[in-house]
C-alpha cells in the first residue's frame, strides 16, 4: 500500500491499511532507539514545530525525540512564550510559522477541531497532538503498538476502557482504531462522565467494573481530567477511587495474561494503585518507549507525500 | 520484453561457493568476520555464503540484516515513502572486519547508503563488498571486493536475480531489456 496522507488528523480518517502499515513501519523505527547512535538520515534538511497550548511532558518530549531521530530540526512553541499571549490567534500564528518554511506543525490545543482549522488552511503538514476532548491520534496509535507488541494482535481481543470516557481524547482514538483493527470495546465509568450516544461508535457500555475486569484483554485506565470538570460530576475521588480504580485485590477476577495500559500521566491511588502501576500486568512504561517509535513512522510516512 | 538468462541454479550455487572460499583465503580464516546482508535478495545470500563458510571451516559467522531505505539520498525526491523494514544487527562492530553482501551492484548508491548505515553501529575494521553480480555503470567511486559474475550492461537493461527464498522460483539470473519491470 502507498500512503497518501498529509496530516494526520485523527484516526476516525485512517483507514484499517494506513493504520497497519503506520505499526509495521514503527516496528522498523523501533530498532533505531536501542543504537548507540540513535539518528538516522531520513528528514534530514526538514523542520518540525511544536505548537502546544496546553501543557505536555510525555507526548511533546516523544514528538521531539521522534523528529530529531530522524534528523529533522525541530523547534517547540507554547502560548506563554509567543504572541498568542499578546492575543493573536492561533491561524495567524501558524501561518506566520508557515512562512518561515516548516514542513510540518505538531498541534495541542483545548479546542477541538484546531488542527483541523490549520490543515485547512496550510501547505505543511499538521498533526494532532491531541485538540479538546476529541482526539489523540499518536496515542491510539502507540497504544495498538504496545498491544500488538505484547499479545501479537489485536483483532478478535477485548478491550476495556475505563474512567472518564466523557472528556477523554484517547478513549475516543482508541475507539476508532481498535474497532477498525476487529478489537471488541467496552467502555465503562460513571454514568455522569459516560457521554450519551457512546454506543454508535460501535461499543458496549457497562457502568460495572468488575464485568470489564473479568472479560478483557486488555483493560485501558483514563486519567480523571479533573482540568476539564468545571461542573461536579463526581461526589469525590475518593468515592471513584472505590468503584472505578484498580488495585490487586480486584485484579484477582481478571484474566491470566491482562494487559494494563494509562496514556499517562497516572493518579496513583485513583485509577491505579502503585502496585498495579508497577506491577507485571502493567505496560505504562512500553507504553511511552512505543511512542517514540510510532511517531517516527508518523513523521516519516507524512513528510514523504509531496501535495496536499 | 526479451529477457536473457545468464546464470542458473547451478551457476550460482558455484558462484557463491567461490566468493565463500575468496573470503576466507583473503582474510586468512573467520578470525572478527562478520557478514551482513542488505534487503532483500543480499540476506538471503549472506545467509548462503555463511553455509558454505561452515561447511569449509566448521562454524557459522555472526550475521545481521541491513535495511538501507532510511539513508538513501533520493528520499526527499520521489513522492511516496518507501516502506522501511528493520535493521537487525545483534552483535558489536566495532573492530570486526564486515563482509557486506548485496545481489547486484550497479550504481554504488546502495552501498554508500549502507556504508553510512553500518557506521552508524560502531567503527568496524574494514569493510569488505561481496555481490552477486556486477553489471557496471557506477555512479560513485565504489567497487565490489568479491564479484560472482561481472556482466556487461547497456542502461536499457534490467538484472534480475531470482533467489528460492524470496521469489518461490528455481535460482537464476536473467537481463531484460526495458528500463521498467
Amino acid at each position: 500500500m502507498i500512503w497518501t496522507k498529509h496530516d494526520l488528523i485523527d484516526t476516525k480518517d485512517l483507514s484499517k491499511e494506513e493504520i497497519e502499515l503506520i505499526l509495521e513501519t514503527a516496528k522498523s523505527f523501533k530498532e533505531v532507539s536501542t543504537r548507540d547512535v540513535k539518528k538516522v538520515p531520513a528528514l534530514r534538511g526538514k523542520t518540525i514545530v511544536t505548537l502546544f497550548c496546553e501543557p505536555s511532558t510525555r507526548t511533546r518530549a516523544s514528538f521531539e525525540l521522534a523528529a530529531k531521530r530522524l534528523s529533522a530540526d525541530t523547534l517547540s512553541l507554547s502560548p506563554s512564550t509567543s504572541s498568542l499571549s499578546k492575543g493573536e490567534s492561533v491561524l495567524d500564528m501558524a501561518r506566520n510559522i508557515e512562512a518561515l518554511n516548516v514542513d510540518a506543525i505538531i498541534v495541542r490545543h483545548q479546542t477541538a477541531g484546531t488542527p483541523d482549522l490549520l490543515a485547512k488552511h496550510l501547505n505543511s503538514s499538521v498533526i494532532n497532538a491531541g485538540d479538546g476532548c476529541r482526539g489523540h491520534p499518536t496515542q491510539a496509535l502507540l497504544d495498538m503498538f504496545t498491544i500488538k507488541e505484547r499479545l501479537g494482535k489485536v483483532e478478535g481481543l477485548k478491550v476495556g476502557i475505563v474512567g472518564d470516557i466523557l472528556h477523554s481524547r484517547v478513549a475516543r482514538s482508541n475507539i476508532y482504531a481498535l474497532t477498525k483493527l476487529g478489537a471488541k470495546v467496552t467502555v465503562c465509568g460513571p454514568a455522569t462522565l459516560m457521554p450519551i450516544g457512546i454506543e454508535s461508535l460501535g461499543v458496549n457500555v457497562t457502568y460495572q467494573l468488575s464485568d470489564v475486569i473479568k472479560e478483557s484483554d486488555v483493560i485501558m485506565l483514563l486519567r480523571l481530567q479533573l482540568e476539564r470538570q468545571k461542573d461536579k460530576f463526581l461526589p469525590s475521588i475518593k468515592e471513584y477511587a472505590i468503584k472505578f480504580g484498580i488495585n490487586r485485590a480486584k485484579l484477582k477476577g481478571a484474566k491470566k495474561e491482562v494487559v494494563i495500559m494509562h496514556p499517562g500521566p497516572v493518579n496513583r491511588g485513583v485509577e491505579l494503585s502503585a502496585d498495579v502501576a508497577d506491577g507485571e500486568y502493567s505496560v505504562i512504561l512500553d507504553q511511552v518507549t512505543n511512542g517514540v517509535a510510532v511517531r517516527m513512522a508518523v513523521l516519516y510516512l507524512l513528510l514523504g507525500t509531496k501535495e496536499k | 520484453m526479451s529477457s536473457s538468462q545468464i546464470m542458473d541454479k547451478d551457476t550460482v550455487r558455484r558462484a557463491v561457493m567461490r566468493i565463500a572460499h575468496e573470503i576466507l583465503e583473503k582474510n586468512k580464516g573467520t578470525k572478527d568476520l562478520c557478514i551482513i546482508g542488505i534487503r532483500t535478495r543480499g540476506v538471503f545470500l549472506a545467509e548462503r555464503i555463511n553455509e558454505c563458510i561452515k561447511q569449509i571451516e566448521g562454524s557459522l559467522l555472526p550475521t545481521g540484516i541491513l535495511d538501507i531505505t532510511l539513508y538513501r539520498d533520493d528520499l526527499t525526491m520521489i513522492s511516496a515513502q518507501p516502506i522501511v523494514h528493520e535493521t537487525k544487527i545483534d552483535f558489536e562492530i566495532t573492530d570486526k572486519k564486515i563482509i557486506l553482501v548485496d545481489d547486484v551492484l550497479f550504481t554504488g548508491r546502495t552501498i554508500r547508503a549502507a556504508l553510512d548505515a553500518l557506521v552508524d553501529f560502531g567503527r568496524p575494521a574494514g569493510i569488505q563488498l561481496a555481490v552477486l553480480i556486477d553489471r557496471g555503470h557506477r555512479e560513485l567511486p565504489i567497487r565490489a571486493d568479491f564479484v560472482g559474475k561481472n556482466i556487461p550492461t547497456s542502461l536499457n537493461q534490467n538484472v534480475k536475480v531470482i533467489l528460492s527464498e524470496s521469489d518461490q522460483k528455481e535460482d537464476q539470473v536473467i537481463v531484460l531489456e526495458g528500463k521498467h519491470v
